[in-house]
């Protein structure tokens, strides 16, 4: 019977990885998605089975019981949260969910602890028990924290105090300490609550000085520890139980999640220019932080909306730039119905996405494709980059430091460096914004007082709405 | 403790890399809920800790199951919704 549990296991495996490689277009993800899916029922199938071909007298019952109540209920939540959750809301939802996958292995760890033999165990289970709670329950809380500050029940600022940085060397000191307690069989049950509580503490002080700005590098780096979280709990597994490939399967698919969040974070900070260290120590990123800039005068050239639709009407091809501001202002139809008149017109419209221009890695696509835009339009940096040579009229709707020309010529500016979208290159930039107030870094836009830069005021979606109207009157 | 589970976990490694690296960025965000959903596996060794007879390590195991369970469904769920929205141009 243990054979062919281990194999579903391994097709299960099979099943995550090719599911996670169809991904690679947009055409076979949704499939992929399936298949990954499958495997997980059909892991789960199996362990279901070993339960209950394993265990011998009453328990079972009991045990049927409380999973498949803990199964519907889990499902039920679950789905609940998945039908019900904004499009703007993801970044909240993944967090969440991160959170529960590293307290689920972190719970399965501290279980697997209390199951040991009284006559002790190898230092290898000890080590792999203490990783499994401490990166499981840091995830579990941290990614509490992450998901307040979205939500705006915890400050977007930067929450911090002096000796911050102390404190939590210590906190990692003491929890290798009682690791090492662990492993040396002293005060067992003492060590294992100090870890518990200690990690949960580390999770919060860890996400609470990094500001709202920084949360998508944040909630990438959450999804990788709760991928490593899951493949410790696998190592667990394998220690208590060798003879079940239950602890391989954790192990396999940990590790894919754990890479997966970590090229995620590394996308989202080199789109920031920052350094992971930067990020997670550096204590910025705040939501509004004070004017700050150059203080240098820009002139700025401010049209109606009638004026730039005669701009659009000339115009060959466009490209637009969506911001987050884009989403607030829940203008994303807007944009797709100004494309598609365009279109219709016989120009050609493409959208520039910068990989921060949303709050999570690819949620601007994501809000698009929402609203009806095409994948095939959606260009990320380095493919619209060179279009800006050609492009007539570069639309730049509430996105501020990701076209700041700033970020390649002046060295003073905090975001030198950061790789920017080239809309300057354009023939004419059309910029909306509701004020002439600083982008997140609080940075003043050069670009605003460029001689083929114009601005539009006004709310992105009235001013979209007009600008279509007019647009249809010429 | 010997060489083969640690061996799976470093092939396992670079396995991610390769595959996540050929994701486009349009996709992160329903990549980041896929493999979310994916690191809730652990479901199946919650399902295992249940096992242990009326003590508080089956409690452990329920509450984890349950933990995880909503990660699973909501994971491939909310990542299914959004896939669906990707479409082609008409």
């Amino acid at each position: 019977m243990e054979i062919y549990i281990n194999i579903a296991y391994l097709i299960a495996a099979v099943c995550f990885i090719y599911g996670l490689k169809m991904l690679s277009h947009p055409r076979t993800a949704r499939n992929g998605n399936l298949i990954s899916s499958f495997g997980m029922l059909l892991a789960i199938i199996a362990t279901v089975g070993l339960n209950g071909t394993d265990v011998n007298g009453t328990s079972i019952q009991l045990n049927w019981m409380l999973i498949g109540i803990a199964l519907l209920l889990g499902s039920i939540i679950g789905a609940f949260f998945a039908v019900k959750v904004e499009m703007t809301q993801m970044p909240q939802l993944v967090a969440i969910f991160n959170g529960f996958g590293g307290a689920a292995s972190s719970l399965v760890a501290c279980s697997e602890f209390l199951k040991l033999p009284d006559v002790g165990a190898s230092t290898f289970t000890f080590i792999a028990i203490s990783l499994s709670i401490i990166v499981g329950t840091l995830t579990f809380t941290g990614s509490f924290i992450a998901f307040g500050k979205l939500q705006g029940f915890v400050s977007g600022q930067p929450i911090t105090f002096t000796g911050q940085q102390a404190l939590n060397a210590i906190l990692a000191l003491i929890l290798v300490g009682s690791t090492v307690m662990l492993v040396m069989g002293i005060e067992l049950m003492t060590a294992f609550y100090i870890i518990i509580g200690l990690s949960a503490l580390l999770g919060i002080f860890l996400v609470i000085p990094i500001g709202g700005a920084d949360m998508p590098v944040v909630i990438s780096l959450l999804n990788s520890y709760s991928g490593i979280a899951a493949a410790m709990t696998g190592f667990v597994l394998i220690a208590n139980n060798p003879e079940s490939s239950a602890g391989n399967a954790l192990i396999i698919c940990g590790s894919l999640v754990g890479a997966s969040g970590i090229i995620l974070t590394k996308i989202m900070c080199k789109g920031m220019n920052r350094s992971l260290a930067n990020v997670i120590f550096g204590a910025v990123g705040g939501e509004v932080e004070g004017g700050g800039g150059s203080g240098k005068e820009v002139n700025i050239k401010s049209y109606s909306t009638e004026e730039a639709a005669m701009i659009f009407d000339a115009a060959e091809k466009i490209v637009i730039v969506p911001g987050y501001g884009l989403a607030v202002a829940q203008a994303q139809h807007g944009v797709r119905e100004l494309a598609e008149h365009l279109e219709s017109m016989g120009k050609t419209v493409l959208y520039a996405i910068h990989p921060v221009a949303g709050r999570m890695p690819g949620h601007m696509n994501v809000l698009l494709a929402e609203a009806n835009v095409p994948y095939e339009q959606l260009k990320d940096l380095d493919e619209i980059n060179p279009e800006f040579e050609d492009c007539d009229v570069a639309l730049v709707l509430g996105a501020n430091d990701v076209v700041n020309p700033a970020a390649r010529s002046d060295q003073s500016s905090p975001i030198y460096g950061m790789p920017i979208l080239n809309v300057d290159k354009a023939r004419t930039v059309i910029i909306n914004k509701r004020t002439m107030n600083a982008g997140f870094a609080g940075i003043q836009n050069e670009l605003f007082g460029y001689d083929n830069s114009i601005m539009v005021f006004g709310d992105a979606k009235d001013m979209l709405t007009q600008l279509l109207s007019d647009i249809k009157e010429l | 403790m010997d060489i083969t589970v640690i061996t799976i976990f470093v092939l396992a490694i670079f396995v991610g890399f390769e595959i996540i690296t050929k994701v486009p960025p349009t996709l992160h965000t329903p990549l980041m809920s896929g493999s979310n959903a994916i690191s809730g596996i652990a479901i199946i060794g919650a399902l295992l800790s249940t096992l242990v007879e009326g003590d508080i390590a089956t409690w452990l195991g329920f509450v984890s199951v349950l933990f995880a369970m909503i990660n699973v469904v909501g994971g491939f769920m909310v990542t299914d919704r959004m896939l669906k929205m990707f479409k082609k141009k008409k």
